[in-house]
């Protein structure tokens, strides 16, 4: 089984800050591989090493340094990587990122897709739904739990009302949730086998991706404008023998009860 | 009274983290050299054995798939690096030498001009700068930077970073230095492993590079294992410092003593306080005490937000905002405390390490990359002419060029002057300027007497006079351990060492010394002790405990400060 | 300008959310109608009038049954050709993010998500995105129709404008992929009471309780409420509380709209983990208790007193 996992680098939190001039996200500092996709990472892992004759190719787009994000993944223990590397998709949205994503994934062709829940930078949740519609695949999200067995997927997810069992048939696409598993620790043998692995850059024509469907130009969206938060406003105070009552009627006031 | 932190001696024996390698073959990992700390010092090793590797092809064959290896148990080099700091070029210029100019090092602020002051609570009053603080033709910058770019530089050279790793045993085989254990990864509040246990593993290597920093953990168990320790013990100062977003820049840089440290005998308070330029819209700036002082309510921490609150520095940083917090121990011991030799078996030890900084210049940052560079050159003189690095006398000649060179020259010169701000401004500018103050102060003598953690403790009233903390200028250390950058997991085994049932004034003492709030004194058990609380997640690995009668041990690789700009 | 609104619907009813999206874009103006996918769910699509849609496009299908957001991809797709909207709001549930998302490729259309507001701006809108933890707020836009938007869940309040809705059938014409994958077992209850990620309602706790006992009555508070219980880390760490339940830096963040802070003196560990919070109330005896500088309503007094109490009021106030 091909497995295909797509991976983000994104800034450390730590040291996370919005860049004025290009009303993104600064992109300068450390990267570091995106913890949510850690646990992807980890699941193919496990399925690779639960079956046999598997493979596990990482998949990623961003900037030559998006490498370092790969080299945890494959000091993991990921077979191989391919970084989509081109400055003309620097600024893409989903929307553009999807159709990168997408071609890449056409031409590895893998049994299944896996993506992290949740991308820490842009704190959206739409890549997966995107790539699937883009291959046409079924496609499943949320997923704690996951089992692959005669060319299907059976995975168990949380949702706001409670836990649903789903099944997908292979190829599908996944995205898990950060409750499926803990990611495992590179050893320091797989840190120092990753540099051998096989890293493969490509730009966006080798893909036969137009320059125009990517980048800025390819984005459907922007970013107008980067504001402080609005203050928080008054804060009433309240002491005193009545203190619950008081509370209660506040409560009532902002119409939360 | 007189409880001293020494009578109550931590649970850690040096024997503990000395072990043989015991992977199997397939699994231990072979690499030529082998350097524990990305640091100034082990990176300019690092970089150094590139150089000359990249011109005897044939050594870096012998030494194999990885020729030089470097751990580092920060998230990244420069993650657990923090300094000042005032640099003199000298070192950095000499490892770069043909390579790179001085424009291209990160030096953020060239010296132009330095005032030295002696505070009082309202009053900042100039005093001559002594011969031993000026900085003419150096450079401020951030030592934390300094490292990534040295990485930088170490990897294009050849050398394999192994960040998140930690040094954890030392492995000695035929009473010889083969390398390093790692530290594990994955064990839960009780040391039981967790889902993703992870062991660490055995790197074995044909000389070791003990470059750890200060309170170097595998530096101390291989001095004790060979009995390396020098004339006197070695004692440190806690340094505390911010980086802060300005609104004008500031011009020269500044040191202070006086207030708000105390001059009486009693109290021991040697130390002073730093704000240097960092380009023109961020200031550094930072309080350093001795560890000897004596007084329990004693906080470096709180001390350094009292200080804000000084005209001289408020006009300074006022209006600004606080952009980084970190804390580290300074060895302050000099010549004196240095190790009797500085290599051991297939092991030589370089920096902040093995004590190399001079007190009274506040300087160990160029020394740190002298010291690498001379390592390199040292092991890679040995390997080539085909020697072990554990043939007896095989690494003197590290010793040798270590002695011969303006490091040895400098820390001998100044041998007799700890602490450093008020000993160096005693001897060069107060005599001249301030008659009156401090003359409190008792010079120490020439030899050290005793460690910091055999002084007796006494209690003032000192924690009332701690500004409380507005958020703006002055912080709480919780929030300051947020603003190292610290995001430790919380489910770590305990890293710290100490007799967690200890009379009261000792609790008191680590509670109020640490400056990130590892510590709490807890319930009283009954027996005229109490027991201490630990939070070791909050550790930013500074090394005070040491100091004071406890031990710092690695915790897991990763985990700690995550520095950026200090 | 044409809006169109997905409705989602749980167990016979509209959900929140949905209903405050669609308030939301009645007060844009322009035509605006909702669109609904289910089985037999037509007599939902009535109460939407209410809120403001002009129409409801229902599709209504057995095999739109279970909540999988493929299929519905293929309704509002159809939705949306046929009647030229040019936008397409979304509460961002995790069946509307999938939908959401899944449009965007279908139609090569602009998403932007995690929207807190909206405003109509010359031709088109603008919407309001808070990000990083939500210290920094973003203004996005669209640079071609349609526009699609996510709205937090419970940024956007319902409010009832009292109209009517024509029902519109839509026959659903679902692709092979998108139906693909089956739903075998669907929401199962887990627990008592949301987990905190989910909780529009949070009482917290801290060292200030004084034991593992000091939970209790705010378990009481959380039931009579309808929220959740969290803990931070301290006392998750002296073994108060369990780790699930810790909220800050090294925990879970979370946003709910109401989030009540007992014993907590706010360090700012805890604080970024729950900064986003609506609004914030705070009980701590300390009057100088950091808290208090970011909490909504400062309560000064014992909690051990104060928490009992108004459990007791407010299931008085709720009837209970």
């Amino acid at each position: 089984m091909k497995i295909a996992v797509c991976v983000k680098q994104v800034p450390d939190t730590s040291s996370k800050r919005m860049n004025p001039a290009t009303k993104r996200l600064d992109r300068s500092g450390e990267g570091a591989l995106n913890p949510f996709d850690a646990n992807a990472v980890e699941e193919a892992l496990r399925l690779k090493e639960a079956g046999d004759d598997s493979e596990v190719v990482l998949v990623t787009m961003g900037p030559p340094s998006a490498g370092d994000a790969m080299r945890k993944a494959l000091a993991m223990g990921a077979d191989r990587a391919v970084l989509v590397s081109d400055d003309a998709a620097a600024g893409s949205d989903a929307l553009a990122t999807s159709r990168v994503l997408a071609a890449v994934l056409e031409r590895e062709s893998p049994d299944l897709v896996l993506f992290g829940q949740y991308a820490g930078d842009s704190e959206g949740a739409v890549l997966w739904a995107a790539v699937a519609e883009r291959l046409r695949r079924p496609m499943v999200s949320q997923v704690a739990e996951l089992t692959v067995e005669n060319g299907a997927v059976r995975g168990r997810r949380q949702t706001e009302f409670g836990y649903d069992v789903i099944r997908a048939p292979l190829p599908a696409v996944i995205a898990v949730s950060d409750a499926i598993n803990e990611p495992r620790y590179p050893s320091l043998k797989g840190i120092m086998g990753a540099k051998k692995k096989p890293q493969e850059v490509l730009s966006v024509g080798d893909l036969g991706v137009d320059g125009g469907q990517v980048g800025e130009s390819g984005s459907a969206t922007s970013v107008l404008a980067l504001n402080d938060p609005p203050p928080r406003g008054e804060s009433r105070r309240v002491e005193g023998d009545d203190a619950a009552g008081q509370v209660v009627e506040y409560l009532a006031e902002k119409r939360l009860l | 009274m007189s409880v001293r932190p020494a009578d109550f001696p931590p649970p850690f024996s040096a024997g503990e983290f000395v072990t043989e390698p015991s992977d199997p073959a397939h699994e231990r990992i072979d690499v030529g050299v082998l350097i524990v700390g990305a640091g100034p010092a082990g990176l300019a090793c690092a970089i150094r054995l590139g150089q000359l590797l990249e011109e005897a092809p044939g050594v870096a064959e012998r030494l194999g798939d990885v020729p030089v290896a470097v751990l580092e148990k920060g998230k990244q080099p420069g993650s657990h690096l923090l300094s000042g700091a005032v640099v003199n070029p000298g070192a950095l210029r000499t490892l770069f030498r043909g390579r790179l100019a001085t424009a291209d090092l990160p030096f953020l602020t060239r010296v132009h001009g330095e005032g030295v002051f002696y505070l009082t609570r309202r009053r900042a009053l100039r005093i001559p700068a002594p011969p031993t603080m000026r900085n003419h033709g150096n450079f401020v910058l951030s030592v934390s930077e300094l490292g990534r770019f040295l990485a930088g530089h170490a990897e294009e050279g050849g050398a394999l970073i192994l960040p998140e790793t930690v040094g954890e045993q030392l492995l000695v085989s035929g009473g010889r230095v083969v390398g390093v254990r790692t530290g594990d990864k994955g064990r839960g509040r009780d040391g039981e492993p967790l889902g993703n246990f992870e062991p660490g593993s055995d790197i074995v290597a044909r000389a070791t590079v003990l470059a750890e920093g200060t309170q170097g953990h595998l530096t101390g168990v291989a001095l004790d294992r060979f009995g390396l320790q020098g004339e006197s013990p070695q004692v440190w100062a806690l340094g505390v410092k911010e980086v802060w977003r300005v609104p004008k820049p500031l011009r020269r840089i500044i040191h202070t003593l006086g207030w708000p440290l105390r001059n009486g005998k009693r109290y021991r308070e040697f130390g002073g306080s730093f704000v240097y330029p960092m380009g023109d819209d961020m200031v550094t700036l930072g309080m350093v005490v001795g560890m000897d002082y004596r007084d329990v309510e004693l906080s470096v921490h709180d001390l350094l937000q009292e200080l804000k609150t000084h005209r001289l520095i408020r006009n300074i940083i006022g209006g600004g905002e606080r952009l980084a917090w970190g804390a580290k121990t300074i060895p302050e011991g000099g010549f004196l405390a240095l190790p009797s030799r500085l290599h051991g078996p297939g092991v030589v030890f370089c920096g902040d390490g093995a004590g190399l900084v001079n007190v009274p210049a506040l300087k160990g940052i160029h020394y740190a990359v002298e010291s690498g560079r001379l390592a390199a050159e040292a092991v890679f003189a040995t390997l080539q002419g085909g020697e072990t690095a554990w043939r007896p006398g095989a690494l003197e000649r590290y010793d040798e060029s270590l002695q011969s060179s303006f490091v040895w020259k400098e820390l001998r010169a100044v041998r007799n002057m700890r602490p450093a701000f008020a000993k160096g401004f005693w001897r060069g500018g107060m005599k001249a300027g301030m008659q009156t103050a401090t003359m409190g102060n008792v010079p120490r003598g020439n030899a050290r007497l005793e460690r910091d953690a055999e002084v007796p403790l006494i209690r003032s009233n000192r924690a009332a006079r701690y500004p409380a903390p507005d958020g703006t200028l002055t912080f709480d250390k919780l929030s300051s351990v947020y603003a190292s950058g610290n995001r430790t997991r919380d489910d770590q085994p305990n890293h710290i060492r100490i007799q967690r049932e200890v009379p009261v004034d000792l609790a008191e003492l680590w509670t109020r010394m640490c400056p990130a709030q590892v510590y709490e004194v807890g319930d009283p058990d009954g027996e005229g002790t109490v027991e201490v609380q630990v939070t070791p997640s909050n550790c930013v690995q500074c090394g005070a405990i040491t100091a004071r009668g406890g031990r710092l041990t690695p915790p897991e690789g990763g985990s700690g400060p995550e520095y950026t700009l200090t | 300008m044409k809006t169109l609104v997905f409705l989602e619907h749980h167990e016979g009813e509209l959900l929140k959310p949905s209903l405050g999206v669609l308030s939301k874009a009645a007060s844009l103006g322009g035509e605006v109608a909702g669109v609904m996918a289910g089985s037999d769910v037509e007599g939902l699509a009535a109460q939407a009038g209410a809120y403001g849609a002009g129409t409801v496009y229902v599709a209504d299908d057995p095999r739109l049954d279970a909540p999988l957001p493929q299929p519905r991809v293929d309704v509002l797709a159809q939705v949306v050709q046929a009647g030229g909207f040019d936008n397409v709001f979304l509460a961002q549930s995790i069946l509307g993010a999938d939908i959401a998302a899944g449009l965007a490729a279908r139609l090569d259309a602009g998403v932007n998500w995690q929207l807190t507001d909206v405003r109509a701006d010359g031709d088109g809108i603008t919407g309001t995105q808070p990000v990083l933890a939500d210290t920094v707020v973003c203004e996005v836009g669209w640079t071609s129709t349609p526009r699609i938007a996510l709205f937090r869940a419970g940024a956007l309040d319902a409010s009832e404008t009292g109209g009517q809705a024509t029902v519109e059938p839509v026959q659903p014409e679902l692709q092979d992929f998108s139906l693909a994958a089956e739903m075998l077992e669907q929401a199962h209850e887990e627990s008592s009471g949301p987990s905190i990620e989910d909780a529009d309602i949070i009482v917290a706790g801290g060292r200030g309780l004084g034991g593992p006992e000091g939970f209790a009555p705010l378990e009481e508070l959380a039931k009579a409420l309808g929220g959740a219980v969290a803990a931070t880390r301290a006392v998750v760490d002296a073994g108060w509380y369990p780790y699930s339940a810790q909220v800050g830096q090294t925990g879970k963040t979370v946003a709910p709209k109401l989030y009540i802070g007992c014993g907590i003196s706010g360090a700012i560990q805890h604080k970024v983990g729950m900064q986003s919070s609506n609004v914030i109330v705070a009980i701590n005896k300390d009057p100088n208790a950091p808290i208090f500088e970011f909490a909504d309503l400062a309560v000064v007094g014992d909690v051990n007193e104060i928490v009992p109490k108004l459990t007791e009021l407010v299931r008085a106030r709720k009837g209970a």
